[in-house]
C-alpha cells in the first residue's frame, strides 16, 4: 500500500516535469520564435540593440545567446521556483498574475464539479430505483438533451437573457466595483453574484451526463447476487441503497472525476473568456491574442499543476476506498 | 509421411476459420454478415434513438453534400439586406447577419468541413486508444507499465489549452489536421479503459489457446481480442465526435483556431463581437448556429446511445432466441426495460 502511495507520488512529479519541458519545447516553435516579438518591442521602445538580449534574459529568464541546454536549465530551474518571467502585455511578473487568478478559477471548477456530482448522483439514484418509470423517462430524455448542449452556448445564453437583457447579473469580473477583498458578507455575496451565471453554465450541461452514468451503474449494481444477498439477510432498505448500492455505483464515477476535472479546467479558457471572468483561462485567452508567449506558457503550466494535483488527490482517496487499486500488475505475456 | 505437424500447417485451428472443410468462403461471409452486421442492425434500429440519431445524422450527411455539389448558394457579403430577420421570406428563411449573408448557407456551407474534422478526430482517438489498450493489456508487463505511463501522463494535460498552445504554434487549417489536434490526447482515457477490458478477455480459454499454438501477437489482437472491444469502440467512436464538434465550435467562437473557411464557430464569434448580445433583433445570427451545432450534437448522442443497446446481453439474447419474430420480440423488450 505504501509503495502505491510511492509511485503515485513520483509520478506526479514526473508528470509535471514533462509537461514544463513540452512547455519549452512548444517556445521554440511558436511562429517567429519566442523572442522576435520581444525584440522588435524592445527596440521600439529605444532599447539599444546591445542591451536587448540582456533585457530578454532578464524579463523570460531565457538568455537567447545561450546554447540550447542552458536555456533548458534556466527554464526549469525558474519554472520550479515559480518564476514564469515578465508577462509581455501587462508588464507584470507572471507568477503575480497567476496568483490572482488562481483562486477564481479553483472556486468555480469545484463548486461546478461538486454540484455535478450531488445533483447527477442523487438523480441517477433515484432514476435506478424507480426504473421505467415516468420520473425516469423524463429526467433521461432532459439529461440526453442537456448533454448534447456545450457549455459556451448556455453561458452566452445566459449572459444575453440574465445579464445583458434582464440586468439580474453582472456581464463581468469577479467583485462589484469597491468591494474590498476579505472575509466579510459583501466581498462573498458579490463574488457569488459574480460566479453564479458562470458556475450555472458549467453545472447545468454537466449534471445529464453523469445522471445517466450513476443510473446505468446502479442498475447494474441493483442485478448483482450481493445485493439480493443483503435483502435475504433483512438488512433495512436505506443500509443497502447506502452501503451496497451507493458505494458501488459511485466507485467508477469517481474515476470518471478525473476526466471530468480536466474538461472543466480547460474549458474554462471559452468560459472565463465569454463572462470576462479573470481566472487562469481568461488570461491565457487574453495572452493569446496579444502574441504574450510568457503568461501563455505560464498559464497553461499551472493548469495543468491544478488539474495534476487534482487527479493526485482523487487518486490517492480512490485508494482509500477501493483497496483492489493497490493490486499488483499482470503478468507479461 | 504426414506427420501431425504438417497437418497442423494446412488446418487453421482457429475458430472463425476453419471449422471444418465443408463450409464454404461464401458460407462463412454470409455467417459473418449475419452475426455481425444484419442482427446488430436489427437490434440497433428497433431502439428509438437510433433511429432518431441516424436520421438526423443523416440531415447534417445531405447538408454536405448539398454544400459539395453547390446545390444552394454559396454564403457571401451583401447577398441580401442586412440583419433581416428568420422566417420572413423564402429566400433567407433564416434571416442575415449585419454584413448581409444568408443564414441558412453560412450553415449549409459550414458542414463539410465540421464533418471531415469530426470523422478524422474520432478515427485518430478510437485508433490511438485501440492499439495502446490492446497492445498494453494482452502484452502486460514492461510494455504495459510504459505505455499506461505514457497515457497517466498524456492525460495529464487539460485538453483545450494544450490545443490552443498546438494551434498557435502548428497554424493548422486543414479540417482534418484540425480534428486530429482536437482530439490529440482524447485517446490516454480511452486507452486505459480499452486495457482493463483487454485484461479480462485475455484470459478467456479461446485466447490462451491461440497463444499456446505459438499465434503471433499482432494476430492474437486482431482476431480475438480487437473484435471483442468493438462495441465499447463504437459507442467511444462517437463520444469522441461529440467531443470534437464541443471542442472545435468553441474554439472557433473564441477565435482562437486558424480558419480558412466559414464554420459555425466563427459565425457564432462573428455574431458575439458583431453586438448579437445586446439586442433581440440579431438574436437569430447567434441562436442558429448554436441549433446546428446541438444537433448534430444531439444526433450523435442518441446514435451513442442506441448502439450501446445493441451490446446490451439482455436485448441481444432475446433476439438469438427467436429470430424470426425479432421485431415484435425487440420492440416488446424496448418497452419492458423504459
Amino acid at each position: 500500500m505504501g509503495h502505491y502511495y510511492l509511485r503515485r507520488t513520483a509520478r506526479m512529479f514526473v508528470t509535471v516535469f514533462l509537461v514544463a519541458s513540452l512547455s519549452f519545447g512548444l517556445i521554440r516553435l511558436l511562429p517567429g520564435g519566442p523572442f522576435s516579438l520581444l525584440r522588435a518591442n524592445l527596440l521600439r521602445q529605444g532599447v539599444p540593440a546591445s542591451e536587448v538580449d540582456a533585457r530578454i534574459a532578464n524579463l523570460q529568464n531565457i538568455r537567447p545567446d545561450a546554447p540550447l541546454w542552458e536555456q533548458y536549465a534556466d527554464y526549469m530551474l525558474a519554472a520550479g521556483q515559480g518564476d514564469f518571467g515578465t508577462s509581455i502585455a501587462l508588464g507584470e511578473p507572471v507568477s503575480r498574475i497567476i496568483a490572482q487568478a488562481v483562486p477564481w478559477t479553483v472556486f468555480i471548477v469545484l463548486v461546478s464539479t461538486v454540484l455535478i456530482f450531488v445533483f447527477g448522483i442523487l438523480l441517477g439514484a433515484i432514476q435506478a430505483y424507480w426504473e421505467g418509470s415516468r420520473f425516469d423517462q423524463l429526467v433521461s430524455g432532459v439529461s440526453v438533451t442537456l448533454m448534447s448542449v456545450p457549455f459556451y452556448v448556455v453561458a452566452v445564453l445566459a449572459l444575453f437573457v440574465f445579464a445583458y437583457q434582464f440586468g439580474w447579473f453582472p456581464t463581468a469580473g469577479t467583485v462589484g466595483v469597491g468591494v474590498e477583498t476579505g472575509v466579510n458578507m459583501a466581498f462573498f455575496t458579490s463574488a457569488l453574484h459574480h460566479a453564479a451565471l458562470p458556475i450555472f453554465s458549467y453545472t447545468i450541461t454537466g449534471i445529464g451526463g453523469q445522471a445517466l452514468a450513476m443510473r446505468g451503474n446502479s442498475i447494474q449494481v441493483l442485478g448483482n447476487d450481493y445485493v439480493e444477498v443483503a435483502r435475504l439477510r433483512g438488512l433495512s432498505d436505506s443500509r443497502i441503497a447506502t452501503r451496497y448500492v451507493a458505494r458501488n455505483a459511485i466507485l467508477p464515477l469517481y474515476t470518471g472525476f478525473l476526466l471530468l476535472l480536466g474538461f472543466r479546467l480547460g474549458g474554462t479558457v471559452i468560459l472565463e473568456q465569454i463572462f470576462s471572468y479573470p481566472g487562469l483561462g481568461y488570461y491565457m485567452w487574453s495572452a493569446l491574442e496579444s502574441n504574450d508567449y510568457p503568461l501563455m506558457m505560464g498559464t497553461f503550466l499551472v493548469i495543468t499543476v491544478a488539474l495534476v494535483i487534482g487527479v493526485y488527490i482523487a487518486d490517492l482517496t480512490y485508494g482509500m476506498i477501493d483497496p483492489r487499486i493497490s493490486r499488483g500488475e499482470s503478468d507479461a505475456y | 509421411m504426414p506427420t501431425e505437424a504438417d497437418e497442423n500447417e494446412n488446418v487453421s485451428w482457429r475458430s472463425d476459420s476453419g471449422v471444418s472443410a465443408d463450409v464454404t468462403r461464401w458460407e462463412r461471409a454470409d455467417e459473418f454478415f449475419e452475426e455481425r452486421i444484419r442482427k446488430p442492425a436489427i437490434v440497433a434500429w428497433a431502439d428509438r434513438r437510433t433511429r432518431i440519431g441516424l436520421l438526423i445524422l443523416g440531415i447534417y450527411l445531405g447538408m454536405a453534400l448539398i454544400a459539395v455539389f453547390d446545390l444552394y448558394r454559396a454564403p457571401s457579403t451583401n447577398q441580401a439586406t442586412q440583419l433581416a430577420g428568420p422566417f420572413q421570406s423564402w429566400d433567407y428563411p433564416l434571416g442575415t447577419t449585419m454584413s448581409g449573408v444568408d443564414l441558412l448557407s453560412l450553415i449549409i456551407h459550414s458542414t463539410p468541413d465540421i464533418l471531415l474534422m469530426i470523422i478524422a478526430g474520432s478515427v485518430w482517438a478510437t485508433g490511438v486508444a485501440v492499439l495502446v489498450g490492446t497492445l498494453a493489456g494482452y502484452k502486460g508487463g514492461v510494455v504495459d507499465r510504459v505505455l499506461m505511463s505514457i497515457s497517466d501522463v498524456v492525460m495529464a494535460i487539460p485538453g483545450l489549452p494544450l490545443v490552443i498552445i498546438l494551434a498557435v504554434t502548428f497554424n493548422p487549417k486543414n479540417p482534418i489536421v484540425l480534428g486530429i489536434l482536437i482530439n490529440i490526447n482524447y485517446w490516454a482515457g480511452l486507452g486505459r479503459s480499452l486495457r482493463s477490458q483487454v485484461l479480462t478477455i485475455r484470459e478467456d480459454s479461446y485466447v490462451e489457446a491461440s497463444r499456446t499454438m505459438g499465434v503471433s501477437t499482432p494476430r492474437i489482437l486482431q482476431k480475438d481480442i480487437i473484435p471483442n472491444l468493438m462495441p465499447y469502440v463504437t459507442v467511444n467512436f462517437v463520444f469522441a465526435a461529440r467531443y470534437v464538434v464541443f471542442a472545435s465550435i468553441g474554439l472557433f467562437f473564441l477565435g482562437v483556431l486558424p480558419y480558412s473557411a466559414q464554420n459555425w464557430g466563427v459565425t457564432l464569434n462573428y455574431a458575439y463581437s458583431g453586438g448579437a448580445l445586446f439586442t433581440w433583433e440579431a438574436a437569430h445570427w447567434l441562436i442558429f448556429p448554436m441549433i446546428a451545432i446541438m444537433g448534430l450534437s444531439l444526433g450523435l448522442i442518441l446514435l451513442g446511445q442506441g448502439m450501446d443497446r445493441v451490446f446490451n446481453p439482455r436485448v441481444r439474447t432475446r433476439l438469438a432466441e427467436n429470430s424470426e419474430s425479432t421485431r415484435t420480440k425487440t420492440d416488446a423488450a424496448m418497452t419492458e426495460d423504459h
